[in-house]
């Protein structure tokens, strides 16, 4: 980690002489952390200060202008054993921040007024209404507080109100500004004529409870939106550069300067934008262009970031490296995770388009037919206003995104981040899931298990071949070998990468492709849970042996899963790795030595056979099978090209959040409906007796903000309350990266500057009970 | 009645110093970080040279 880094792109100048960074931290969850880095960061010479947001798990860091050089606080934080990722804070944050604190600022306000009026409102009830000057002071008194607090506080609601009206269409802003403002108007009328009773005190609740309902909405959708930019911030695009003597070496997107040389694998997505050094490969242009059939390139074509780069490695000579990539990725995770269209969501904005202009009818004809009654007009006013506000659509509006923005929270938290919009009914769907083994049910991170038996020769050139790979198996033959070194190469999903060498042509890939099933056969005898990888060569053959442990959550999670859903393993490994796999986890139905075809035959089988599947793969093999399931999710390590086809992704070395998904949908679907029968019930109710005169604005709104606040209390039980599984989610989130061993021996040079509690607390090593809590 | 002419002022009096101990809060950032505000609390190591 001794490359250069170019941060400049991230440091502020917040006063003069002052430099200041924010960066995302990976792995802060408690008061020992904060103490941890900041003290530790404070320890460093040149820093100002360092303060820690737990909440957003950021960091800023403020140090004397010169003093330091950016890249040496990330070296300290990794040190300390946080690996810490930069990011450009103000961009992105600014806007959200300030609606939120607005929304915040007018709850306040509305808050004391509707406290104040109240009070008064009190003292008339009590009796202070016997005698007509105090009543006509304490009115007075009321509308003084209530007009500026509801001018102020009901600025969101009067604003969206007429930007609707101005595009001529109506919003659910329109009828609340219609009955604060009629109710408002109508009060003041009685106060000036002398009247016994106002109603200062109905529109001033509304408004606040408005509001509250309004800030808690924005204040989920931000900070799963903070998630989001974390998230990307950790992924941020990185490119493996290739320098003059031939070594290669991954650094972030920012430090990549136009002329330099870098390795693009199959199926990843390649960083910037360059022409072909050398290499032949198929490119999926279809993000850029839209074109759907990959295009060939050969030495000279030019390539686009954001292209995937399918069969085979390519050198690229950087023409720009790309830097918009970010905030792009970071809105478009967004707009796919919070703008969660589901039929659910076109319901309930169907039935509020509908439902405006019906209101206003219903207040209209209410209005109309009381004065044809003969009530007086004040009286028939009186009664529209209350239909007004008890039929403010929240509880409708509210029932169905309310939910979605919790259970898409809690998924967050939990390390599961939704790609497509309706993933989360899908899932609430899914009878059958259906795993991949290789990095999926096995730890993402395999390695060599026979390097006692290979010769030296053979481990260098299989990992100067497997740099070409991104088949998971692939990287622990590069680390089994230390190899820096990539041959160009061409990759055949499923099979292996291919090359010539020296004259020589060799393959690196499966037994069957390579044609070594003789020398394959006491390798597989004396490791049979391993997997095999064969270097060919053209007189002989070296066969490793490479095998992964199960994922250390693996048979809890499936048991757990198992107990609602159909479990199959499907995979393209050999039977008895898969076999010995399926037997830990206790998994009955299971196939082996799948093509990407096949997987996606048996997938199609179950949807035929209404057992709707979840897969769960990660592979360059699987993409085709992630894409043609019902509802799919990968690991944060798969393959670009398998996350690009995922309708979800999930972080870190645990499986749990694949059952969380599939329990938190399946609750999140059933809160819906009740949400939706909770608010048509109370309309049914509450509409006719308020039509018929029965009921007081006051009442009305506190019926209102009933029926509200009982829905948005119906969400949060999507949240589901085992508290204790968000810290273990969150240090789940932590990247597989650092290698355990490592860790540990990093943290203890850091001069015991942590309290005892930070790394008794901090999982250097996956947490043994994850069933831990597990009863329901 | 008279009393009514200081105790309304002094209610409402009371209730903006509650308003406006409020909204310093929030321009103070107060609560932008209150997950990390409930560890602080517990901290034991408040020494002098914290400045933040």
């Amino acid at each position: 980690m001794t490359e250069a880094q170019d941060l400049s792109h991230f440091v502020r100048r917040p006063a003069d002489g002052v430099a200041a960074m924010d960066l995302v931290v990976d792995g802060v969850y408690c008061g020992a952390c904060i103490a941890t880095i900041e003290k530790g960061l404070r320890r460093q010479a040149g820093v100002r200060g360092a303060r820690v947001n737990l909440a957003s798990r950021r960091v800023t860091v403020e140090w004397n202008e010169g003093a330091l050089d950016p890249p040496v606080i990330l070296e300290r934080l990794e040190a300390l054993g946080y690996p810490a990722y930069p990011f450009a804070a103000e961009t992105v944050d600014s806007v959200e921040i300030q609606a939120e604190k607005r929304l915040l600022r007018c709850l306040g306000v509305a808050a004391f007024g509707a406290m104040n009026v109240m009070l008064l409102s009190i003292s008339l009830w009590a009796g202070a209404d016997k005698d007509s000057a105090s009543r006509d002071l304490f009115h007075w008194l009321s509308a003084l507080v209530a007009l500026p607090t509801a001018a102020y506080a009901g600025q969101p609601f009067f604003e969206s109100a007429a930007r609707a009206l101005r595009a001529r269409s109506v919003n659910m802003d329109v009828p609340i500004t219609l009955g604060v403002v009629l109710a408002l108007g109508m009060s003041m009328l009685q106060t000036l004529a002398h009247e016994r009773v106002a109603y200062f005190d109905s529109a001033l609740m509304l408004l606040m409870f408005l509001l509250a309902g309004r800030y808690l909405d924005q204040r989920m959708r931000r900070r799963t939106r903070d998630f989001a930019i974390n998230l990307s911030a950790i992924r941020a695009d990185r490119a493996v550069k290739l320098f003059d003597g031939g070594e290669a070496r991954e650094m972030p997107i920012a430090a990549i300067r136009p002329g330099d040389l870098v390795l693009a694998r199959a199926g990843e997505r390649i960083a910037v934008d360059g022409a072909v050094e050398d290499g032949r490969s198929e490119i999926d242009q279809s993000l850029v262009t839209g074109e759907t059939a990959p295009v060939e390139v050969s030495p000279g074509a030019p390539v686009y970031a954001g292209t995937v780069n399918l069969t085979g490695a390519l050198r690229v000579r950087v023409r720009s490296a790309a830097s918009g990539t970010f905030l792009e990725e970071v809105n478009g995770l967004l707009a796919q995770a919070l703008e969660q269209r589901s039929s659910y969501v076109r319901l309930a904005d169907r039935a509020a388009q509908l439902y405006v202009p019906v209101v206003h009818a219903a207040a209209l004809a209410t209005f109309v037919g009381w004065l044809a009654l003969g009530v007086g007009w004040q009286q028939a006013l009186l009664i529209a206003i209350t239909v007004l506000i008890i039929t403010c659509p929240c509880a409708l509006g509210l029932a169905v995104p309310a939910v979605q923005a919790v259970a898409a929270g809690a998924l967050f938290r939990r390390g599961l981040i939704l790609h497509s919009g309706e993933a989360l009914e899908r899932l609430a769907e899914v009878e059958a899931v259906v795993f991949d083994k290789t990095g999926t049910l096995t730890e993402p991170r395999p390695t060599l298990a026979n390097a006692a038996d290979i010769a030296p020769d053979d481990l260098r050139l299989a990992g100067a071949l497997a740099l070409a790979s991104r088949h998971p198996l692939a990287k622990a033959i590069v680390e089994a070998a230390g190899a820096k070194e990539p041959i160009a190469a061409e990759e055949f999903p499923g099979e292996g990468v291919a090359a010539v060498w020296r004259g020589e042509r060799l393959k690196l890939g499966s037994v069957a492709w390579c044609g070594a099933e003789a020398e394959a056969a006491p390798v597989a005898a004396a490791w049979p849970d391993a997997s095999l990888i064969v270097l060919r060569m053209p007189e002989r053959a070296a066969v490793f042996a490479v095998r992964q442990g199960l994922r250390s959550d693996a048979r809890a999670v499936v048991a757990e899963i198992a107990k609602r859903h159909e479990v199959e393993i499907l995979s393209g490994d050999r039977e008895p790795a898969v076999a010995l796999v399926a037997r830990e986890l206790g998994v009955m139905r299971y196939e082996a030595g799948l093509k990407p075809a096949d997987k996606i035959a048996r997938l199609k089988a179950l949807e035929s056979a209404v057992r709707r599947p979840l897969m769960v793969g990660d592979g360059l093999n699987d993409a085709p099978a992630l894409a043609a399931a019902h509802v799919s999710i990968s690991p944060i390590s798969a393959a670009h090209i398998a996350q690009a086809q995922a309708d979800a992704l999930f972080l870190g070395e645990r499986l749990m959040p694949v059952a969380d998904a599939l329990r938190i949908a399946a609750k999140a679907r059933r809160l819906m409906v009740e949400n939706l029968w909770l608010s048509a019930v109370y309309n049914l109710i509450a509409v006719p007796l308020a039509v018929l005169g029965f009921v007081t604005p006051l009442v009305a709104a506190l019926a209102m903000s009933g029926s509200s606040v009982l829905v948005t209390l119906n969400a949060l039980r999507a949240r589901d309350a085992r508290i204790r599984m968000t810290n273990l989610a969150m240090r789940n989130a932590r990247p597989p990266s650092p290698p355990v061993g490592e860790g540990v021996a990093r943290s203890s040079t850091d001069e015991g500057s942590a309290p005892n509690g930070a790394f008794g607390g901090r999982p250097l090593t996956p947490d043994p009970s994850p069933a831990r809590g597990e009863g329901r | 009645m008279n009393v009514l002419v200081y105790l309304v002022p002094l209610a409402l009096a009371l209730g903006g110093l509650g308003l406006a101990a409020f909204l310093w809060a929030l321009k103070n950032g107060q609560f932008d970080d209150l997950d990390g505000a409930a560890w602080r609390a517990i901290s034991d190591d408040d020494l002098p040279e914290d400045e933040r």
